[in-house]
C-alpha cells in the first residue's frame, strides 16, 4: 500500500433520498450494502434514515457463503457513526449474533455512541478470559472482537472492568496487547500504558505500527508527539494521530495555545 | 583512485538492490548525504516504491539538492501512482522553484488524492519570489493567495490545515506584502464556520506568528 485508502475521495456520489431508496429494495444486495455505509459516512442522521438501518440489523436476506451478514455488519458502523442513540438495545443484541463482524462492528458502534447500558454485555463477551481468547479454528479472528471490546470499556470509562483488560496486556497478538494498553491508559491514566503503545512504533511490521498509531492518536498521549512523527508509516496516518494529540490537549487547556500545543501543529506542518 | 562519479555510481547500485526495508532507507540516506545530481533519477525511482521510510528520506535528499533536480522531478511525475505523486509534490513544494508553481496550482485545487492536495497547499506558501520577475510574480502572487482560499473550503479537513498553512507561509514568503488583510479576513471567517478544533487552533497560530511579524 502505497498511502492510506482514500475511499472518501473515490467513492460514487449518492444523494440521500437515493440512499434511502437503495437501502429498502431487495433486488440489489450491493446498492443495500453501500447505501448503509452511505448513511454512515455523510452523517445522514434523519429518523427515516436511522430506523432503515435499525431494520438492517435483523437483516436474514443479505448473507455470505458462510453464514455471515454483510448488511448487518454496515447498518452497525452506520448508526455508530450517527451516535444513534435509540439503537443501543439493537446494537446490544447484535453483541451476541453468531457473526464475528457483526458483533465486531457492533461493539465499535456502542463505543462511539457512548452509551453505558452497553457495558454488561461488553464485559460478558470477556468471559474465560485471556484463556479463552483464542484463535477460532479455521477462521482468520479470535472467539471474540477482543480489540473492539476492550477498546469501548476503555471509552466508555469501565474502571470496574480494569483487573479484566489487564491480562489482556499478555495475549499473544499485538493488536490486543495494544487495545489492552490503551484501555488502560484510559482507565488509569498512568504513563506504563501509553508507553507501551510508544514501543510499538518502534516495532518492524508496518501494520501494527499503523495501528499503535492509531490508538496513541485516539487516548490523546502527548509524549508520544515525537515518537509519532519519526514513525516509519504514512504521513496521512501521522497527522491522524497527531491531530488526536492536538485536540485531547486543547479541550485540557480550554482552546489556549500552550507550547506543547504549538510544538505539535509544528510537527504536523512537516508531515504535510 | 575512486572518482566521485564511480562513488554515486556504487551507491545508485545500493540503492537499486537493497531487499529489505532498513537496507533501502540505509542506502537512500547514504547517497543523499552525497548531494550529487547523479543522485535525482534514482531517488525519484524510491518515491514509486511503496516505502514510506525510504520516500521521505529521497524527499529530503531532493530538497537538498534543490533547483537543479526541479526539471526532472517536473518531466517524471507519475500520473498514475498517487502515492509516488505526493512524494514528488512533497519535494518540489520543498524547493519552492516557482517552474514548479503550475504543477502545484493544479495539484492544490484538481488532484484526486488528498495527500497529494495537502502538499501542494503547503508548498503554494513558500514559492521563492525572488526568482521571478517583478511583473510576473504579481500576477502569479494572485493566482496563488486565490488558490489557497479556494482550498481553503476542501472537505478534508487535513487540505484546510494545509491551506492555513499555505497561507501563513505566502504571508510570510510576500513579507506581508501582498493582500494580508483578505488573508486574515478569510481566517476570521473559518474561525466562523470550522467545525475541527485543531484548524481553528492552527489559524490562531498563524495569526499570532503574522501579527508578530507584520
Amino acid at each position: 500500500m502505497s498511502d492510506f485508502p482514500e475511499y472518501e475521495s473515490n467513492s460514487p456520489s449518492l444523494t440521500v433520498e437515493q440512499a434511502l431508496t437503495n437501502l429498502q429494495q431487495k433486488e440489489d444486495l450491493g446498492l443495500r450494502y453501500y447505501a448503509a455505509w452511505w448513511l454512515g459516512r455523510f452523517r445522514v442522521s434523519e429518523p427515516k434514515a436511522m430506523n432503515l438501518l435499525m431494520e438492517a440489523l435483523t437483516d436474514d436476506t443479505d448473507r455470505t457463503p458462510d453464514g455471515g451478514y454483510p448488511l448487518r455488519r454496515n447498518a452497525a458502523t452506520a448508526l455508530g457513526k450517527l451516535e444513534a442513540t435509540t439503537a443501543v438495545p439493537a446494537l446490544i443484541d447484535c453483541l451476541t449474533c453468531e457473526d464475528y463482524y457483526v458483533r465486531e462492528s457492533a461493539a465499535q458502534a456502542l463505543e462511539m455512541i457512548g452509551d453505558q447500558r452497553a457495558i454488561p454485555a461488553l464485559i460478558d463477551l470477556l468471559d474465560g478470559g485471556v484463556e479463552a481468547a483464542v484463535q477460532v479454528v479455521g477462521k482468520p479472528h479470535l472467539r471474540q472482537p477482543y480489540e473492539a471490546i476492550l477498546e469501548a470499556l476503555g471509552t466508555l470509562g469501565v474502571k470496574n472492568s480494569i483487573l479484566l483488560i489487564e491480562p489482556f496486556l499478555g495475549h499473544s497478538t499485538e493488536k490486543v496487547q495494544y487495545a489492552a494498553a490503551r484501555a488502560l491508559y484510559q482507565l488509569t491514566g498512568q504513563n506504563i500504558y501509553g508507553d507501551r503503545l510508544i514501543q510499538a512504533l518502534d516495532g518492524k511490521d508496518l501494520q501494527l505500527r499503523r495501528s499503535a498509531l492509531m490508538d496513541l492518536g485516539a487516548i490523546g498521549y502527548l509524549s508520544a508527539a515525537e515518537p509519532i512523527y519519526n514513525t516509519l508509516a504514512e504521513n496521512s496516518l501521522k497527522l491522524i494521530a497527531l491531530k488526536g494529540l492536538l485536540e485531547n490537549h486543547l479541550k485540557d487547556h480550554n482552546n489556549v495555545l500552550s507550547d506543547e500545543s504549538k510544538h505539535v501543529m509544528g510537527l504536523m506542518d512537516g508531515l504535510l | 583512485m575512486k572518482t566521485m562519479e564511480n562513488h554515486v555510481t556504487e551507491l545508485i547500485q545500493a540503492v537499486e538492490k537493497a531487499d529489505t526495508s532498513e537496507g533501502l532507507l540505509d542506502a537512500v540516506k547514504a547517497l543523499c548525504a552525497v548531494r550529487h545530481q547523479a543522485a535525482i533519477p534514482t531517488l525519484i525511482e524510491v518515491l514509486k516504491y511503496n516505502n514510506p521510510g525510504a520516500a521521505v528520506a529521497a524527499v529530503d535528499g531532493l530538497i537538498e539538492i534543490g533547483e537543479i533536480a526541479v526539471s526532472p522531478i517536473l518531466e517524471q511525475v507519475d500520473g498514475y501512482n498517487y502515492g509516488a505523486r505526493a512524494w514528488a509534490t512533497r519535494a518540489l513544494a520543498g524547493i519552492g522553484d516557482p517552474r514548479a508553481l503550475e504543477l502545484l496550482l493544479d495539484a492544490a485545487l484538481n488532484d484526486f488524492s488528498l495527500s497529494v492536495r495537502r502538499a501542494a497547499a503547503k508548498g503554494l506558501g513558500s514559492i521563492r519570489w525572488d526568482k521571478i520577475s517583478g511583473e510576473d510574480a504579481q500576477t502569479a502572487q494572485e493566482e496563488v493567495l486565490n488558490a489557497l482560499i479556494k482550498v481553503s473550503h476542501d472537505p478534508e479537513w487535513v487540505v484546510r490545515y494545509a491551506a492555513v498553512v499555505g497561507l501563513e507561509n505566502f504571508a510570510v514568503s510576500t513579507k506581508g506584502t501582498f493582500e494580508l488583510d483578505k488573508i486574515f479576513e478569510r481566517f476570521q471567517e473559518m474561525k466562523g464556520s470550522e467545525t475541527e478544533q485543531v484548524i481553528c487552533a492552527r489559524i490562531q497560530l498563524a495569526e499570532s506568528v503574522l501579527n508578530f511579524s507584520s
